[in-house]
């Protein structure tokens, strides 16, 4: 009751005051927005424009030559960095899917499952470098080796909230008639789960976990201490693996304008497949069309 | 086709790519070759450390799986420090340093006793980016000042009185120093311990030092890098990455008062002066520094560089295969030196260092048998 | 259409198929037992492996709490030759660093959001909003590679001198330009956490139903006066809580500020030129090089006085978003 709104009451020189706030505001948000779009092409633009000059094949396939040699590539970078994704994945779906699903059918509302989902939560906030100290501890000193799995795992625990939150969020979307159209048939729950329900969200979850495997893709601090870097091919699980993100993070320092290009020829690649995993999702998901208030 | 099968395919999937994945580019076979000792089955050898050494091994370990035995060598290039720290984890079948190991390091290995063997020798070089200065004179004392923080500008009067006839730019000097523990900080801060007092009792000598100032960076590369690309930064790194990249190096004053690069030469010399004026002083071990070594034609931030082992080694295969790798290493790998600016080790040295190798126990008997292949 | 058909016929086959016979355990179908016990069982590996990250970091950290107690947080040295261990430095460069991001990028990043919700043009807003979310998935190793090459360069040679020219009698710009150092790495948090602002701003302002913007709208409100008093103000407490979120971000990130901040442990000042260090930068330049004993467990209590810091930012920022509705999990998927 106290001021009234500045609009209930039309007056001229308010009506003038009024307009030019809405023109600064609009603005305002219209640069804000060109700003940040701005600044992310002029990074993405360079990384991609530097990138591409130094992708070949050699880049995929070879060894990198000693410093001050030219030539090679980074070839035992992307193999580790598939089978530290591979082993990720083995590591951290099973365990966010399955929690996932128990959120969604059983938890739900119980206090348990409030308790869960806020330490899951909690999970996405930690930093991710102390991954790679747990795994390290755990893991790399016992075995007296640095090694794809402790890598995997420290990966893994990343995409463990991720893939449980989407699981649950989209298993929420079912529709409750299908669910008790199936147990209406004398189907039990556990069947109706399995081959009703989640096949009716499988683009869903693929997804979800495509999410979480961009998230992963890109992650270096956890890496420092577990997979630990290797100029060689991968000989075996339980020895050191090389990344991309590790190899572009060592030479985006190094003083060999080699290495430099092919640090941002990783970042080239890097970029090119967060984009292409990104589109497709939306793709699968229709999501051009649901994003659209 | 349910979910759960759709699933099943993909993990399996995922788990035959990364099976194939390991798999390809480890299919080296053991094989002999008339002449030498049998190749054993092949292992892989892990080692870590040094960054100084880093130009020549990746270049030795390029060459010598092709070499000897298919024996492939990971060496990660992490520090001096990280190489000790992970040698005493067990996470490395060798480290590299170029500070020696302190003795309460030494303390702390629960794998029984840890051999240093020289296995090549470089300098410290004082590089610098400056504008139009190519030619720049210091002594110990200087830098140990400009890298406590006392001397902030280039043209301070401490350092003109050193370069008569050069014009020194009235700009802020960026220290640069390393931010990873290191065995060039080593030798770098053994130098300026041994010349200046207040440094001394001050960061005093070690891998990682508290610095009074500056800008810190991973590596030889990263302090390379780093100075390359500040203007009016002085940056300590070995020598290779000084001249590979072509950065200007500072001629440092030695002990006998003359004004002396990182040369080849120069650095031989102040190996040579060292060892010829304490012969009898250098420790069993094989743990010590040269810097500020005696004679005009001396460099005076010159080192040593280590590969540390444990003494006893529980894998025999891999035992003999790491005997085998130093040894090619102090031996034939020595040739790569030269071109890489590190100065091939004095005979002296390379045959302690034989000794040393020898010393290696493979369970119950010396893992060296002589050279494969 | 075509797959709620598939989807109904999977259900009559899933019917068909199931046998009469019926295994129970505590009057539970067998196949729904395992299903429940199995995956509570998953939920409750994965409570431990969070309790057991706390652990390990917390047991690991012990020896330096021991030996240094509360001085930890604020000695200055870090320096292992004489046995003196402290983060007092990285505290500070991690605080200011990501409070410097958080001025930045919230005004910036709400306004962004505001633009794309209320005022952008329907048909750019769908391929806009999918530019925003496709930066958030850029990996902070591709910021830290441009900062250190690019950034660092130009701000030693044109950005910090013009500052220095123009705001110099500000005590933040008065140091010697030397590109890294804490005002770089502020600038590249900025710009690496501004979609996530952007992101959550945009998914809250989402949420507003329709009416309350017809209604101003239809008393002829302009479009910023809907914003401004019938969006924000609902909005409000979630986009606090995302803003929350994304300092929590701010301060664990490693890789891109361990690249431009250039690893010193300065005296504390309110210089933005100087150099600094960060809590996630002391553990991965020193981890690698931690020796049994005190140093190790001096870099691991660094790590548990960051999980502390980002623990209390991140409950604070869920409560916050809690409070939007039980319904709606904001920023879920990009936190």
């Amino acid at each position: 009751m106290s001021t009234p709104l500045p609009f209930a009451a039309p007056q001229t020189a308010a009506t003038t005051r009024r307009a030019v706030v809405n023109g600064v505001a609009i603005a305002f948000t219209t640069s804000a927005s060109l700003f940040a779009i701005a600044v992310f092409l002029v990074i993405i633009l360079y990384v991609l424009g530097q990138g591409g000059q130094y992708i070949n094949l050699d880049f995929f396939t070879q060894l990198s030559p000693p410093p001050g040699q030219s030539g090679g590539g980074v070839g035992p970078a992307i193999q580790g960095s598939f089978v530290l994704l591979g082993l990720a994945s083995l590591f951290g779906i099973p365990l966010g899917l399955f929690a996932g699903i128990y959120l969604a059918e059983f938890g739900r509302t119980s206090n348990f499952a409030t308790i869960v989902r806020f330490f899951i939560d909690v999970l996405t906030g930690i930093p991710t470098i102390i991954f790679g100290l747990f795994a390290w501890v755990l893991i790399v000193v016992p075995s007296h080796s640095f090694s794809a799995y402790a890598g995997g795992v420290a990966l893994g625990i990343i995409m463990i909230p991720i893939v449980t939150r989407t699981t649950e969020e989209i298993l929420r979307l079912v529709p409750t008639e299908l669910r008790e159209a199936a147990l209406a048939l004398g189907v039990p729950e556990w069947r109706t789960l399995l081959q009703v329900i989640l096949p009716s969200v499988s683009r869903g979850l693929i997804t979800g976990l495509l999410l979480a495997l961009t998230r992963i893709a890109g992650e270096t601090a956890p890496l420092l201490l577990t997979a630990f870097g290797n100029s060689f091919w991968n000989d075996g699980l339980n020895h050191a693996i090389d990344a991309l993100p590790l190899r572009i993070y060592n030479f985006a320092q190094s003083p060999f304008p080699v290495q430099v290009h092919q640090a941002y020829a990783g970042a080239f690649v890097l970029i090119i497949l967060l984009v292409l995993t990104s589109f497709g999702v939306r793709l699968a998901t229709g999501g051009f069309r649901q994003s659209v208030r | 086709m349910s979910l759960f099968s759709r699933a099943r395919l993909g993990a399996l999937a995922l788990v035959g790519m990364t099976l194939l994945l390991a798999a390809c580019g480890s299919s080296s076979t053991a094989s002999s070759t008339p002449g030498g000792v049998a190749c054993p089955s092949p292992t892989s050898l892990t080692g870590a450390g040094s960054t100084f050494d880093n130009p020549l091994f990746t270049k030795q370990f390029q060459v010598y799986p092709a070499a000897k035995c298919g024996i492939q060598v990971n060496y990660q290039s992490v520090g001096s420090g990280a190489g000790i720290a992970q040698l005493l984890a067990g996470t490395v079948d060798f480290g590299a340093t170029d500070a020696p190991m302190k003795d309460t390091d030494l303390a702390k290995s629960t794998q029984g006793p840890i051999l240093h063997i020289p296995v090549t020798l470089g300098a410290v070089a004082m590089t610098y980016n400056l504008a139009g200065v190519t030619k720049l004179q210091l002594t110990g004392d200087v830098i140990a000042q400009i890298f406590l923080g006392k001397i902030t500008t280039w043209n301070d009067a401490a350092i003109a009185a050193l370069n008569a006839g050069v014009t020194l730019p009235n700009q802020k000097i960026t220290v640069e120093h390393r931010s990873d523990g290191s065995g060039t900080t080593g030798i770098f801060a053994a130098y300026l311990s041994a010349v200046n007092a207040d440094w001394k009792a001050g960061p005093g000598s070690g891998t990682t030092l508290n610095w009074p100032v500056g800008v810190g960076s991973k590596g030889n590369d990263g302090v390379t890098a780093s100075t390359k690309q500040t203007a009016g930064a002085i940056g300590y790194v070995e020598a290779g990455y000084a001249t590979v990249n072509n950065l200007p190096v500072a001629t440092v004053q030695n002990a006998a008062n003359a004004y002396v690069g990182p040369t080849l030469d120069a650095i031989k010399a102040a190996a040579d002066n060292y060892l010829a004026q304490n012969a009898a002083s250098v420790p069993a071990d094989l743990r010590f520094f040269i810097v500020n070594a005696p004679g005009a034609a001396s460099y005076p931030i010159a080192g040593f560089s280590w590969v540390i082992v444990y003494q006893n080694q529980s894998d025999s295969t891999k035992g003999q295969n790491l005997a085998n790798t130093l040894w090619w290493m102090t031996h034939d790998g020595q040739q790569y030196s030269n071109a890489l600016n590190y100065a091939v080790l004095p005979a002296s040295i390379a045959t302690k260092d034989e000794a040393q190798i020898k010393k290696l126990q493979c369970g119950g008997s010396a893992c060296y048998k002589g050279l494969f292949g | 259409m075509n797959e709620v058909r598939s989807v109904t016929g999977a259900a009559t086959s899933a019917a068909t198929t199931h046998r009469r016979t019926r295994i129970t355990v505590r009057g539970m179908a067998l196949g729904d037992f395992v299903l429940q016990n199995g995956t509570l069982l998953i939920v409750i590996a994965v409570l431990a492996l969070i309790a057991g990250v706390f652990w390990v970091v917390l047991a690991s950290s012990m020896p330096t709490i021991h030996q240094f107690g509360w001085q930890f947080l604020t000695n200055q040295a870090f320096d292992p030759d004489h046995n003196s261990f402290g983060v007092g430095p990285a505290i500070f460069g991690t605080i200011v660093t990501s409070v410097f991001a958080l001025v930045f990028a919230a005004p910036l990043g709400i306004g962004a959001a505001v633009f794309l919700v209320e005022f952008c043009p329907r048909r750019a807003r769908t391929s806009l909003a999918f530019f925003t979310d496709l930066l958030a998935t850029v990996p902070s190793v591709v910021f830290g590679l441009w900062g250190f090459l690019v950034l660092a360069p130009w701000m030693q040679h044109s950005g910090e001198p013009w500052l220095k020219l123009h705001l110099g009698f500000l005590p933040f710009f008065v140091g010697t330009p030397r590109g890294v150092g804490l005002l770089t790495a502020g600038m590249i948090l900025t710009v690496m956490i501004l979609p996530l602002v952007i992101a959550i701003a945009r998914e809250v302002m989402q949420i507003v139903p329709n009416e309350q913007r017809e209604a101003l709208l239809a008393l002829g409100a302009t479009r910023w006066e809907v914003v401004r008093y019938a969006i924000l103000p609902f909005a409000r407490v979630g986009i606090t809580g995302g803003v929350i979120l994304a300092l929590g971000r701010a301060l664990g990130e490693t890789i891109a500020v361990t690249l431009v901040i250039g690893n010193q442990a300065n005296k504390i000042s309110p210089d933005l030129f100087a150099t600094g260090y960060t809590l996630p930068s002391v553990i991965a330049n020193q981890f690698g090089e931690a020796t049994p004993g005190l140093f190790r467990s001096a870099v691991i209590e660094a790590g548990l006085i960051l999980i502390v810091m980002t623990l209390i930012v991140n409950v604070l920022a869920r409560l916050l978003i809690a409070r939007m509705g039980r319904h709606h999990r904001v920023g879920g998927l990009v936190a």
